[in-house]
């Protein structure tokens, strides 16, 4: 019924055109290297396949990725979403600057990232030794990590947040307090709301970038085994043992994991949209 | 997103944006209509989306676009994929060989030189990096290159001391003065001390300290895989790179010890200050041969093999020996060097990686999947 409908002439122009262009760009860009990977291990076989994943050292650095992926883009869910709403909602000066520093993280190139977190959290850099003097260690732990995951994921939550909270009309805040609703009741049940799916979408971005990062990471990581490795450097060693089976095996189980995650991440925007309506 | 836009001089509208327009303008929606013109504060987005940086855009894509045509023709150039400590030799090399080959009658040769991991490099060749020379860390990697068939299994065989026209070892590099006395290999596992080494899956450097270590223990009477797997136990970092490491002990300040190439450890004392680190030498090292080779299938023409041989063989000359002492390496001919060049280097018990058994059987014994390496983390 809606193919039907979709092959209907449509009162816009160039549908055929548009959409021809896109599945063309979207083959070539997104699915013959996602096939080819999927190919790779198919030809592999699913029990050498899993072979591979199931080793102690390999669930230790998925467990590693996914974990500290996912506490680092909850961060950026809340720390991004407040980043949005003093930008849309407060002037303050400086806020232009701050504006744009935000999206910092999207234009420097991950390895200089790494290198300057790196810097300022080993301990003889400013950071790491305030945390050394206090018995503490940041660079070369799983800390270090976390700091690099939340530092190129930040940009995600903030900016698809922040024009949806530049759109809300303060009218609905003003008609919730003359309904009698206290501030923090208005804020948890009118905005939060309103908020969420675009919040949603953020989040797995930010989780989506994160557990594919490798440039920042590698540099403030340690990468000891079992301890700091993570995924994608396993593929990376994989690789350097010219395992390219091995190293296919490894990404398609990223894959999976980050697909079925992604996949949550949408069912519950999803029930949250049905929920309170259409934003 | 609302915008506020300019719609005539007198005229502003505030609606919420529809599009934006390549010359920088954009249309917004009040509700009823929509109207075009200039954003009163144009945002970040606003400006890059502009007509001038487009036109910058277009402009660098021209430009580049320019350059790699002019890389198309191959006659007269060659590239050369190396490993990441040669850097500063082959920078003077390169420049010398450029300098003979034209005095010698021929055209000015333009030569390139591409410096990463050895694995990670010879995996772009076997990808399909048309380099016409590479100079790697390891036999093994020039091997894999060989087993695609870009070259011929016997390669090694070409050119003189199995196609290592330098060498070095490895050696440690510790703090100045070095405040945990650390003299010899037995010493990097005692108590409380840190030892920095690349990880030697993925660095070619970190295979032969792995391959040191385990030869000292094998002539001092200890099990060999304990004592690196002890070892290991007493590293806090593991890069992926000699550079890496480098930097993590010499400017993260990381570790008591590093393990480093010979030529790696010189360079540190020479740009970072001899008052900061003592280089110390071991009872027991390796003869790390890091060997160069022809890929005869990336060559074009008999011009450029013609080229590609003068280059390797100009490594091999009395110059291009010098150069190589001049910049650490253990270099075979010191006839043309610098008398100081060559004295710095101290007398010591080399191992070689034949005693191993070959890269043929070292490679895959201790660093291939579950080898003696893997078993160290694995625990087993």
């Amino acid at each position: 019924m809606a193919l039907a409908f979709r092959l209907q002439k449509s009162p816009m122009p160039g549908f055929g055109l548009g959409m021809g262009i896109t599945l063309a760009m979207l083959s070539l860009i997104v699915i013959l290297p996602v096939g080819a990977l999927l190919a790779r291990g198919i030809s592999y076989g699913p029990e050498a396949v899993w072979a591979t994943i199931n080793t102690p050292r390999v669930w230790a650095a998925l467990y590693l990725s996914f974990r500290l992926a996912f506490l680092a883009a909850l961060f950026n869910l809340v720390f991004g979403t407040l980043l949005a709403w003093v930008l849309a909602r407060y002037d303050f000066p400086g806020r232009r600057l701050v504006d744009a520093l935000v999206d910092l993280p999207f234009a420097l190139p991950t390895a200089v990232a790494g290198i300057a977190l790196t810097a300022l959290y080993a301990p003889n850099g400013i950071f790491g030794g305030i945390a050394r003097d206090l018995g503490g260690k940041i660079a070369y732990t799983q800390w270090g990590i976390l700091i690099a995951l939340i530092f190129v994921g930040l940009p995600f939550v903030t900016r698809t947040v922040q024009p949806v909270i530049a759109e809300i009309e303060q009218e609905v805040e003003e008609a919730s307090a003359t309904l009698g609703a206290g501030r923090f009741h208005t804020l948890r049940r009118v905005i939060l709301p309103m908020l969420l799916p675009a919040a949603l979408t953020g989040f797995a971005l930010s989780l989506a970038r994160a557990v594919g990062e490798y440039g920042s990471v590698i540099f403030i990581a340690g990468n000891l085994p079992m301890k700091t490795e993570i995924a994608p450097l396993l593929i990376v060693i994989k690789l350097e043992e010219f395992d390219y089976d091995g190293a296919a095996a490894i990404g398609i189980a990223m894959l999976l994991i980050s697909f079925s995650m992604l996949l949550a991440i949408n069912l519950i925007q999803i029930w949250s949209r049905r929920r309170i309506g259409h934003v | 997103m609302i915008r506020t836009i300019r719609v005539t001089d007198s005229q502003l509208a505030h609606g919420r944006l529809i599009r934006r327009h390549g010359d920088g303008r954009m249309t917004v929606e009040d509700g009823t209509k929509r109207m075009t013109g200039y954003p009163l504060n144009p945002g970040f987005w606003d400006r890059c989306l502009g007509l001038p940086m487009r036109r910058a855009v277009a402009m660098m894509v021209t430009v580049a676009g320019l350059g790699l045509a002019g890389q198309v023709h191959a006659d007269n150039t060659l590239l050369n994929v190396s490993y990441d400590p040669t850097r500063e030799l082959y920078r003077e090399v390169n420049a010398a060989f450029a300098a003979k080959w034209q005095a010698e009658g021929h055209a000015s040769p333009t030569i390139e030189t591409s410096h990463g991991g050895s694995g990670a490099q010879a995996r772009s060749v076997i990808d399909g990096l048309k380099a016409q020379v590479v100079t790697l860390a390891l036999a093994s990697d020039i091997d894999q290159i060989a087993s695609r068939g870009l070259l011929p299994e016997d390669w090694q065989s070409r050119l003189p001391h199995n196609s290592s026209p330098y060498t070095s070892t490895i050696v440690f590099l510790v703090r100045e003065g070095n405040p945990k006395g650390i003299q010899d290999w037995g010493d990097l596992v005692k108590e409380g001390v840190e030892v920095i080494t690349p990880n030697p899956k993925t660095s070619g450097g970190a295979r032969w300290n792995y391959l040191a270590a385990w030869a000292w223990a094998q002539k001092n009477g200890q099990d060999p895989k304990t004592f690196v797997g002890e070892l290991f136990q007493h590293v806090p970092v593991l890069d992926s790179g000699a550079r890496g490491s480098t930097t993590t002990f010499t400017q993260r300040e990381i570790g008591d010890v590093l393990l480093a190439w010979e030529n790696e450890a010189y360079l540190a004392l020479n740009e970072l200050g001899e008052d900061r680190f003592d280089i110390v030498v071991p009872s027991v090292s390796i003869l790390a041969e890091p060997p160069v080779a022809i890929v005869d299938k990336n060559i074009a023409d008999d011009e450029q093999k013609a080229l590609a041989d003068a280059y390797l063989a100009f490594l091999y000359s009395p110059e291009g020996q010098a150069l190589a002492y001049k910049h650490y390496y253990r270099a075979w001919d010191d006839s043309a060097a610098n008398p100081e060049d060559v004295a710095r280097f101290p007398e010591l018990d080399l191992v070689t990686i034949a005693d191993f058994g070959g890269w043929k059987q070292a490679q895959p014994e201790h660093f291939g999947d579950g080898g003696t390496f893997d078993q160290i983390y694995s625990g087993q």
